[in-house]
């Protein structure tokens, strides 16, 4: 029998980058919120501290700072026709777990996104005719446009610090910056950070190829830096320990720098960690959530938290399990293609290639942002008329760190041990870097999220299940992409070239892919199409909002915190302006 | 197969016999990789006292020194991946809590499923290795007449080619992933902080140049950019 404690205004589920904007905007607003994180709390100072946080055996081998896939896991299946089999450890990627979730183990690099993106199904039909799109690719509008998510874009790149080049000023094209971009009202808060040997290497031959290359937008941050949250930030000390690591010179923009210390202080909030919330309260008579119950993970105790408004930050999966357990929302049918929950389930197509050249690298020397990037083959930015696919991606050098059990390439035809492989390591450890592709992920009709039958979580609840593979329209995409990745890399003066990987094999969990997860709560302005409005409300149950990468309809081909930021403003905005005043929904089905 | 009955003493005396010719003990930096190429072999040195094992057998641990040493030979650039401390990094790894499946998802069923799903057995890495090692062995014993450790190098290297190439039939066990799982362990604990006991005398890390900790560059990103950088690595220890 859960201990039912007392209503609180808002109830905040996960704690990381969405959860904690939450949080602070809507305390800002007058609120009462509880923030329920069922990881750990995490204190930089303490947890981030040198010289243990650079021990690649501990945060990158073992997933030191990630969810424990005893206490929860996947299950994976490449088609609906197969069983799933649960991810017994991470393979194909980690998910972030604590306070600061995967803003704590993020690389930094901080995208907007081009405004086609958010309008896809309209801009692709727009300009290149009713019926060119495929009836397997089901891509869809976000039903919210760019230059309304500007100012919010605009917020979170303030929040930290983010260093770059504008490139597009309010319609006036930047030199130095990303041609391709969207018009911004201001330039970054910071100057781009210092760029590498292998940035230095991919600028030139992308200007060789004919392409525009630019500094990548980085929230590692080049300078010290105060938010308007009056938190200070570090300069980036370029040690090479981002992904999978906590920042020690609190330099790499997290929940736990960025806005965590004014949540800690503030008396309207309460964080509760090690809270792992089992199920949403629904009152389905009345359409609305009378709150959540979840486990206290140091007793074992049931806690019922009511509360007026929930807000559901956790990541996709966890967000679209709490939707299907409690049965809000219509699911994803794959064979019928009716049903909303849990469908669009996308990742990200990444490929690449290996280059060897003569420049000493210095790979230990360096950020999660890649130096350097070009934006020419991103999303619709070049006509696909006749190619046979949509979508593209940014191209990029990645050298965010040497670190040494992971980061070693050896040419083509090299074993991969024994005194050959020692010599060839030796020779090319210092002077080779990846040029990889960071591609877009189009939904497609069986890629899709449900509750396993079988495998259940730490506390008995289902898994998450995902039925996913690459697309037809996915790896013809990822052919073309590597393709311009081979013509940068053969206009960079290389020793030698590896073998190019386009993404044209199976999903794995052996590999490492990408943890941009997105989809399963897509927004839109039709209830018969999506989850949640355009205000990221749900359909069904008007005090329910839900936040993060799931309510994407497709993956655009850029790193996903700056876009779900930007909707977490967004939604808070509509909560605090329009929504408290009146609560009820914000959109008419 | 005479000499299988042959008690196993430490498993580096062992290994010794068959030809860590060059093994060594390191008591000072290592040259350059660029020298190293043109100097002879370290020489032998006396071979360190064998450490206890916390978790594995003399057979295990005699069977893990001859597949490091093969994965990492000695020679001019190396000392032999037992001389590196591989065995004692996987021994302390396979007794820990990873050994014994922490942070892994260890509930039923466990169903036989495509290679792309990952490992999907029931068995913990410290179960798994066990299982790996003893199948090896048996299958070594068929056409060698011998375990694998006593086999001769050229004859390791053949057998754990067999593996990686998937042409190896076990009884019971997939040959390529526990070679995967060899091989993973292996680079770990040469690579791995020295703290956990292999990469001794930061070997590896000199190796190829890398240079620990603290990585504090943000003064030198500039300075040291396209340039080589000669550092003396640290590691973890050195700063606690």
């Amino acid at each position: 029998m859960a201990t039912k404690l007392k209503q609180v205004d808002a109830v905040v589920v996960g704690m990381g980058w969405t959860g904690s904007i939450m949080a602070r905007e809507l305390t800002k607003a007058g609120l009462n919120v509880v923030g329920l994180e069922r990881g750990e709390n995490r204190v930089p100072s303490e947890d981030f501290a040198l010289p243990g946080i650079r021990d690649e055996l501990k945060y990158r081998q073992r997933f030191e700072l990630m969810l424990d896939n005893s206490v929860e896991t996947l299950t994976m299946r490449h088609a609906p026709n197969e069983t799933a089999v649960p991810m017994r450890r991470w393979g194909a990627f980690p998910l972030g777990d604590g306070v600061g979730g995967a803003g704590t183990h993020w690389n930094g690099v901080t995208w907007r996104t081009i405004p086609s993106e958010l309008r896809l199904r309209s801009h692709l039909t727009e300009r290149y005719g009713r019926g060119a799109i495929p009836a397997d690719l089901t891509v869809q509008d976000f039903g919210v446009s760019y230059d309304e998510l500007e100012p919010h874009f605009d917020r979170f790149e303030k929040l930290c610090g983010t260093s770059g080049k504008a490139g597009n000023l309010r319609g006036s094209i930047q030199e130095g910056g990303n041609p391709f971009e969207a018009p911004r009202q201001n330039e970054y808060p910071n100057k781009p950070m210092i760029m590498s040997q292998a940035g230095l290497i991919f600028t030139e031959a992308a200007k060789r190829a004919g392409m525009h290359p630019f500094p990548t937008p980085s929230s590692n941050n080049s300078a010290a830096y105060t938010n308007p949250e009056g938190m200070t930030l570090g300069a980036c000390q370029y040690c090479g320990h981002c992904e999978y690591f906590g920042c020690e010179s609190n330099s790499k923009a997290s929940p736990n720098i960025c806005i965590m210390p004014v949540l800690r202080q503030d008396t309207r909030f309460e964080l509760r960690t090690h809270a792992y919330v089992k199920s949403l309260n629904y009152d389905r008579r009345a359409k609305k959530l009378t709150g959540v119950t979840y486990i206290n993970r140091n007793t074992g105790e049931e806690m019922e938290q009511p509360a007026d408004l929930v807000v559901l930050c956790a990541y996709p999966f966890n967000n679209v399990n709490l939707l299907l357990s409690a049965g809000i929302g219509r699911p994803y049918d794959p064979s019928t293609g009716r049903g909303v929950v849990g469908k669009n389930y996308c990742l990200q197509t990444m490929s690449g290639v290996q280059i060897f050249v003569a420049d000493e690298i210095n790979p230990f020397i360096g950020t999660g942002v890649n130096p350097a990037a070009v934006d020419d083959f991103q999303g619709d930015n070049f006509d696909h008329s006749g190619l046979g696919f949509f979508g593209g991606g940014y191209l990029y050098p990645t050298v965010s760190g040497g670190r040494p059990i992971q980061v070693r390439g050896v040419p083509p035809g090299t074993p991969r041990w024994g005194s050959a492989w020692k010599k060839a390591t030796t020779e090319w450890y210092n002077h080779t870097f990846p040029i990889n592709a960071h591609g877009t992920s189009y939904p497609s009709r069986t890629n899709y999220i449900d509750l396993d039958p079988t495998y259940k979580d730490a506390i008995g609840r289902p898994l998450t299940r995902t039925t996913f593979n690459y697309s037809d329209n996915d790896r013809k995409m990822s052919v073309f992409l590597t393709e311009k990745v081979m013509e940068i890399a053969r206009a960079a003066n290389a020793k030698v070239i590896g073998n190019p990987n386009p993404r044209t094999g199976n999903f794995d969990n052996i590999s490492g892919q990408s943890s941009h997860h997105t989809g399963g709560a897509i927004m839109g302005t039709d209830p018969r199409s999506s989850v949640v409005n355009r205000y990221l409300q749900n359909w069904e149950a008007s005090n329910l909002f839900v936040m993060g990468g799931a309510t994407f309809p497709q993956n655009p081909g850029y790193n996903p915190t700056g876009l779900l930021a930007a909707l977490a403003y967004w939604s808070a905005d509509a909560i605090t302006t329009k929504y408290i005043k009146s609560p009820g929904p914000l959109m008419q089905a | 197969m005479a000499d299988t009955n042959v008690p196993r003493r430490s498993f580096l005396k062992g290994a010794g016999a068959a030809g860590t010719l060059a093994a060594t003990v390191l008591t000072g930096a290592l040259p350059r990789p660029a020298e190293a190429q043109s100097a002879p072999a370290p020489a032998a040195q006396p071979a360190p006292q064998p450490e206890p094992m916390l978790t594995l057998t003399a057979t295990e641990a005699a069977f893990l020194s001859a597949v490091y040493d093969t994965i990492i030979p000695a020679d001019a650039l190396s000392p032999s991946g037992t001389d590196c401390g591989l065995v004692t990094y996987v021994d302390r790894q396979l007794a820990g809590a990873w050994g014994s499946g922490a942070r892994m998802y260890r509930n039923g069923p466990f169903i036989p499923s495509k290679a792309e799903y990952g490992y999907q057995l029931p068995l913990t890495p410290r179960e798994y290795f066990a299982a790996g090692i003893k199948a090896t062995n048996a299958w070594t014993t068929k056409p060698y007449g011998k375990e694998f450790d006593r086999l001769s190098p050229s004859d390791r290297a053949a057998t754990l080619t067999a593996m990686e190439q998937s042409q190896a039939q076990f009884e019971g066990l997939d040959a390529k992933p526990f070679f995967e799982a060899l091989l993973q362990s292996a680079m770990e604990g040469f690579f791995a902080d020295p703290i956990y006991g292999g990469n001794r005398n930061k070997v590896a890390w000199r190796m190829i140049g890398y240079p620990g900790l603290p990585a504090t560059w943000a003064g030198k990103a500039l300075e040291y950019r396209g340039k080589k950088v000669t550092i003396e690595p640290q590691s973890i220890a050195d700063f606690s």
